[in-house]
């Protein structure tokens, strides 16, 4: 499967997965919850994952990040030129925002692991608070702070890293509507400035299609490629993109696929 | 908008059903404390009070719990704080009055229940004494302070200090307490972390915890060139220290969200900066709430040596009051005990507001 960037023309891939397989050993035998599992990222893409719960997004991402054994099949991420950089940062579904440090010492924390000096990283930290709206909330405690925060905590901090590769498991599945709107656009912001390389796991088929280059569809248990879509929108993109025709369309043709998906999955679950 | 939404819905001030259920609360209590009264009077009246004193106690201590949560509804929220303290002291008092009262009536034996305000008379006693026989004092008499600090200067108050069995059991405490919670400490994020060493030592560390520290003081003693002296004390207080904060920090490691383990792999942090900011702090709650439990251990162990083999400490002096049958003072020293315990609980707590500012 040969990815192609939007515009045409083919980039170095940066993420290069090859047949990754996935086994949970369980009591009652094993689970597959990956399976062939092939995807190649290109340098500065935006690919978006979409697919019924359970599907093994997560596990995925989380093998990508090298924080879970691959069972078969390879996963790399190839370095870029600065070797001080970290290769990946992931933002979790669950925030993983450590309790027992303030907000903004869990959005300095990659940078304090790397020995930058704590005025540097406390500026960085900073800036990024600001960005996002959290600027008084600096030295509250994770307890002390909205879920929709938390999560917004947690994408900056895998931010404030400055990663080659951004690893995204649904970071706006938290928010409300209106807040989910405005850090949408907020990261397509970001993101033209940056030109990161991302994988983004969503729920939301419209904010897949907002912005991704790509959307992945994964099938329900055990997770494999179902289809993959090329969004051809035109960058720079903004909320307003969502009320275009073109838009529509690419959101009615994944719906077709997810949604005899998402009933299998649950007839699966059953 | 219709004019039927915008129509403002009657908002009665007069809070008229509160009110009178105020009102019948305030009879209800009435009613509860005469039934009390009268429950215990007629049953001392016909002479049978005595045989059913526990059961009389018992009625009597519900129909107390149904007057006090009568009287909490009617508290005004801001007297709420006062209404929980007086609750939270009252209780306790009226406990000691009781008991004051049926010391004196002879409804209890005061040989064996002195009542409070001799024990009270007992530990004022205690306090000022100086036993010259075996040159010990209760607290070590700190009003001398200044005139033996103006013949001797600090080796005086030393041996003000060395007289007291307040400080010589604290003392024994807390270095125990140190000197077995910082290995058990360490010992146990070692085993929450690696699970070799974790199979190596679980079995035999679960078998160590539930032998009575007490029984292993006679080996203790051998180990030491002065078996009567402080080492053996201390040592069994820091062993049993160390076996619940091996066991405790063990148990909290493991207990870690695996996502913040992730996070910190992620995030690029080093062997020891995942000890330093995740798996420690990670594990602090449980390894506090082990230091409180270890605390109360402590207090019991070192108890127990200085009743079976000691010549200073506030056990020992609990112990010598009973054999010589001086029942007040015996219950001064279990009260010097209780201080003790709540005392060292308040530094325990300190020192955790100050370790963990995260939690409120
Ligand atoms: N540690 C584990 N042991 C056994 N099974 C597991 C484990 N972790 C995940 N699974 C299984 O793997 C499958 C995929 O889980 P995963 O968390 O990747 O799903 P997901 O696609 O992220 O779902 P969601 O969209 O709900 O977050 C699930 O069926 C789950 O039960
Ligand atoms: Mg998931």
């Amino acid at each position: 499967m040969n990815s192609m960037a939007p515009s045409g023309a083919p980039r170095a891939p940066k993420i290069v997965a090859r047949n990754v397989t996935k086994t949970y050993p369980t009591l009652a035998g094993s689970i597959t919850a990956l399976d062939d599992f092939s995807l190649d990222v290109a340098e500065g893409e935006f690919v978006c994952i979409v697919g019924p719960s359970g599907c093994g997004k997560s596990t995925f991402l989380r093998m990508l990040a090298g924080l879970e054994e691959i069972s078969s099949g390879t996963i790399e991420i190839r370095p870029g030129s600065d070797p001080g950089k970290p290769l990946n940062s992931v933002v979790f579904q669950e925030y993983a925002i450590f309790p027992w440090k303030s907000v903004i010492e869990n959005v300095a924390f990659g940078l304090r692991m790397r020995g930058i000096g704590h005025r540097e990283r406390h500026e960085t930290a900073r800036y990024w608070l600001d960005r996002v709206g959290l600027g008084k909330f600096a030295d509250y405690y994770p307890h002390q702070i909205s879920g929709g925060m938390k999560q917004r905590v947690s994408i900056i901090r895998a931010l404030a890293n400055d990663p080659e590769v951004l690893l995204m498991d649904e970071p706006l599945g938290a928010l409300d509507a209106q807040t989910r709107v405005v850090l949408q656009e907020e990261l397509l912001r970001i993101w033209e400035e940056t030109r990161k390389t991302v994988v983004y796991i969503t729920h939301s088929l419209d904010e897949a299609v907002l912005l991704g280059d790509r959307v992945i569809l994964m099938s329900a248990q055990p997770g494999r490629r179902l289809a993959t879509f090329e969004i051809d929108l035109p960058r720079p993109r903004s909320i307003d993109a969502m009320n275009t025709p073109r838009f529509a369309e690419y959101r009615a043709g994944i719906w077709d696929q997810l949604s005899s998906e998402v009933i299998r999955a649950m007839e699966l679950q059953q | 908008m219709t004019e039927v939404a915008a129509k403002p819905v009657p908002v009665s001030t007069e809070p008229v059903p509160r009110s009178a259920s105020q009102a019948a609360d305030r009879r209800a209590i009435l009613i509860l404390a005469a039934a009390i009264v009268a429950l215990n009077a007629v049953l001392a009246f016909v002479g049978l009070w005595i045989p059913f004193a526990w059961l009389a106690i018992l009625a009597s201590f519900v129909l107390v719990v149904m007057i006090c949560e009568r009287l909490g509804r009617m508290v005004p929220l801001r007297r709420r704080t006062a209404y929980e303290r007086a609750l939270a002291f009252g209780f306790p008092a009226l406990v000691l009055l009781l008991w004051q009262f049926s010391a004196q009536m002879g409804l209890i034996n005061p040989t064996w229940f002195p009542p409070p305000t001799r024990i009270l008379a007992g530990l004022w006693d205690m306090t000022v004494r100086y036993d010259k026989f075996s040159q010990t004092s209760l607290i070590g008499r700190p009003w001398l302070i200044p005139e033996y600090f103006g013949r001797d200067g600090l080796a005086g108050v030393w041996t003000l200090l060395s007289e007291s069995h307040v400080l010589a059991t604290i003392s024994r405490v807390m270095i125990g307490f140190v000197l077995g919670s910082i290995p058990g400490i360490l010992l146990g994020v070692v085993m929450g972390v690696n699970q070799t060493v974790r199979l190596m030592l679980d079995t035999t560390l679960s078998a160590i915890y539930v032998l009575p520290k007490i029984a292993i003081f006679p080996i203790v003693m051998l180990i030491f060139a002065d078996p009567f002296g402080e080492g053996p004390k201390i040592l069994v207080v820091a062993l049993a220290v160390f076996i619940l904060m091996t066991i405790n920090t063990m148990a909290g490691v493991r207990g870690i969200d695996r996502v913040y383990l992730m996070a910190g792999r992620n995030y690029g942090a080093n062997g020891w900066q995942m000890m330093r900011h995740v798996i420690v702090p990670g594990a602090m709650p449980v390894i506090f709430a082990g230091l409180r439990i270890a605390l109360g251990t402590a207090m019991i162990v070192i108890i127990s040596v200085e009743f079976l083999r000691a010549k200073q400490g506030v056990g020992f002096i609990t112990f010598y009051y009973w054999e010589v049958l001086n029942p007040e003072k015996m219950y001064a020293g279990l009260l010097v005990v209780m201080m003790l315990g709540v005392v060292l609980t308040y530094l325990l707590q300190w020192l955790q507001r100050r370790m963990m500012p995260w939690q409120r």
